[in-house]
């Protein structure tokens, strides 16, 4: 990752007041603190993530980009450390792992409440949600939300709550992976289920799974969970198709499901914005929605004309600022600069 | 040019013009039928998940192991399970008939 760690705030604090709130930490959502930046505007980020990148760290870290100016190759992922090391000098704060949710106007600008109940004020609210939010897939049985959070879980957040537990897992990538191997020490017993028997995981952790199957310490069945039996939020037992066509059920009373994240609007969608086929309607001088003093940019803006490219969305950030550096400092005159020559911009920037 | 038969999610099935070339994925798109598409082609989303109607699942061959990895990701797969990115409209293929699935609602 980078050299400088990221200031990472603890869930649900606030009120706290700050000159931008960007929603998203997507590449656009981070070329936006740099710019922010230079106007002397420090921001929050949002993010529902654990991390910062949005599609870039999440769809595709490994393979590359030849369409970001000046830069004739580099991955997601590099492209993501180097906005961040871009950035470091501004110092933005960033809260992972939640989802902004509620948007009011106060007197001062907007209110914004997340998942997490972090509260954060500002005259100034960015959306760069890109594709929406990254939440994860959920199993298509009718009957699965009855038990979500209660017995079939999308995500762990406390490993003690699965001690002498029967838990059944299900995917391949390095989440399944991972917990498979981090809850069988303390589960009564771990069923690994997938579809195929090859992993898309990290070689090292492959080959601990096939030891604890080897060893008889843990089970691997090869299908697809189709049914859910259980009342009352309590699963007790999957049914499971193999390849073979046969099906079988397997006893269980803990269900963590692993499939990999989806992008959503989410709660966007109801804060009043004009949207066109869930996407945000702004101009194209300030990428100012039809509320003043929030903005959209990036993949989840539209124009006439508009194009999902990351360098699109540079230029998007940029002017949005502009504007939004009169909403944070109405009395000050704003001049323009380059970074080349201008000493109070070399200063900003620490170099 | 030939056809595509595509079946959206509302359970409607629309008779499109294909291009050869192009992949089925961006033959859906271009016909204006909602398909999500996250990544456009990339094989990095699952996104574009379709059913393949079994009388054409010789014709679209086997899926690569790129497209194995994005499988997993499918949560309603099917032994027709495909990713429509990942096939390229040719001649062969003169009158498909694919089922959009959950995963490429648009939201
Ligand atoms: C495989 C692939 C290859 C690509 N190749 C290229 C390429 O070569 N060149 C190019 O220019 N573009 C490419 N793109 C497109 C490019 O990645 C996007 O244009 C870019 O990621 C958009 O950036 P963004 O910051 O607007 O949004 P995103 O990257 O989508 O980030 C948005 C972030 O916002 C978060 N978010 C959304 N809503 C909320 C909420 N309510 N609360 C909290 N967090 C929220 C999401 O979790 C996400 O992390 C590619 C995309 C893919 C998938
Ligand atoms: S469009 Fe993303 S995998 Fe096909």
């Amino acid at each position: 990752m980078t050299d400088h760690p990221l200031n990472i705030a603890e869930p649900g604090i606030g009120p706290i007041d700050s000159d931008m709130i960007i929603i998203g930490a997507g590449p656009v959502g981070l070329f936006a603190v740099f710019e922010a930046g230079l106007l002397d505007m420090r921001c929050h980020l949002i993010d529902a993530l654990d991390r910062p990148g949005g599609q870039c760290a999440e769809l595709y870290p490994e393979k590359p980009i030849y369409d970001i100016p000046g830069i004739p190759v580099c991955t997601g992922q590099e492209l993501t450390d180097g906005l961040l090391r871009q950035i470091a000098p501004f110092d933005p704060i960033f809260h992972f792992n939640q989802q902004a949710q509620q948007l009011e106007k106060i007197e001062q600008g907007w209110r914004l409440t997340t998942s997490e109940g972090t509260v954060l004020q500002s005259k100034n609210i960015v959306i760069a949600a890109g594709g929406g939010s990254f939440v994860p897939k959920k199993l298509p049985m009718q009957n699965a939300a009855a038990f979500e959070n209660k017995s079939i879980f999308y995500a762990v957040r406390q490993i003690s709550a699965f001690a002498g537990k029967r838990v059944i897992i299900t995917g391949g990538g390095d989440s399944a992976l991972d917990w498979a191997l981090n809850l069988q020490p303390i589960a009564e017993h771990v069923t690994l289920i997938h579809r195929r028997d090859q992993f898309r995981a990290a070689p090292d952790s492959v080959a601990k799974i096939h030891g604890l199957i080897e060893a008889g310490k843990m089970d691997l069945i090869i299908g697809q969970i189709n049914t859910i039996y259980g009342q009352d939020g309590k699963i007790n037992a999957v049914g499971i198709k193999k390849t073979d066509r046969s099906e079988i059920q397997l006893q269980g009373n803990a269900l963590l499901v692993f499939y990999g994240l989806t992008m959503k609007l989410g709660p966007i969608a109801d804060w009043g914005l004009n949207l066109h086929e869930n996407l945000i309607a702004v101009d194209t001088e300030k990428f100012e929605t039809n509320e003043t003093g929030i903005f959209a940019i990036g993949d989840i803006c539209t124009y006439p004309g508009k194009m999902k490219l990351i360098l699109s969305g540079f230029h998007e950030a940029t002017l949005m600022c502009q504007q939004a550096y009169h909403y944070a400092f109405p009395d000050r005159k704003l001049i323009f600069r380059y970074t080349t020559s201008s000493s109070a911009l070399h200063e900003k920037l620490g170099v | 040019m030939g056809t595509i038969k595509v079946t959206d999610l509302e359970g409607n099935t629309h008779e499109i013009q294909a291009t050869e070339g192009l992949s089925i994925m961006e033959n859906i798109y271009d016909a204006k039928i909602p398909i999500k598409a996250a990544c456009f082609g990339c094989c990095s989303c699952s996104t574009c998940h379709v059913y393949i109607d079994e009388a054409w699942i010789k014709e679209t061959g086997q899926p690569s192991e790129e497209e194995e990895d994005i499988l997993d990701m499918v949560v309603d797969l099917k032994e027709n399970s495909r990713l429509s990115c990942q096939i390229t409209y040719n001649d062969a293929l003169d009158g498909i008939h694919v089922t959009l699935s959950e995963d490429t609602k648009t939201d």
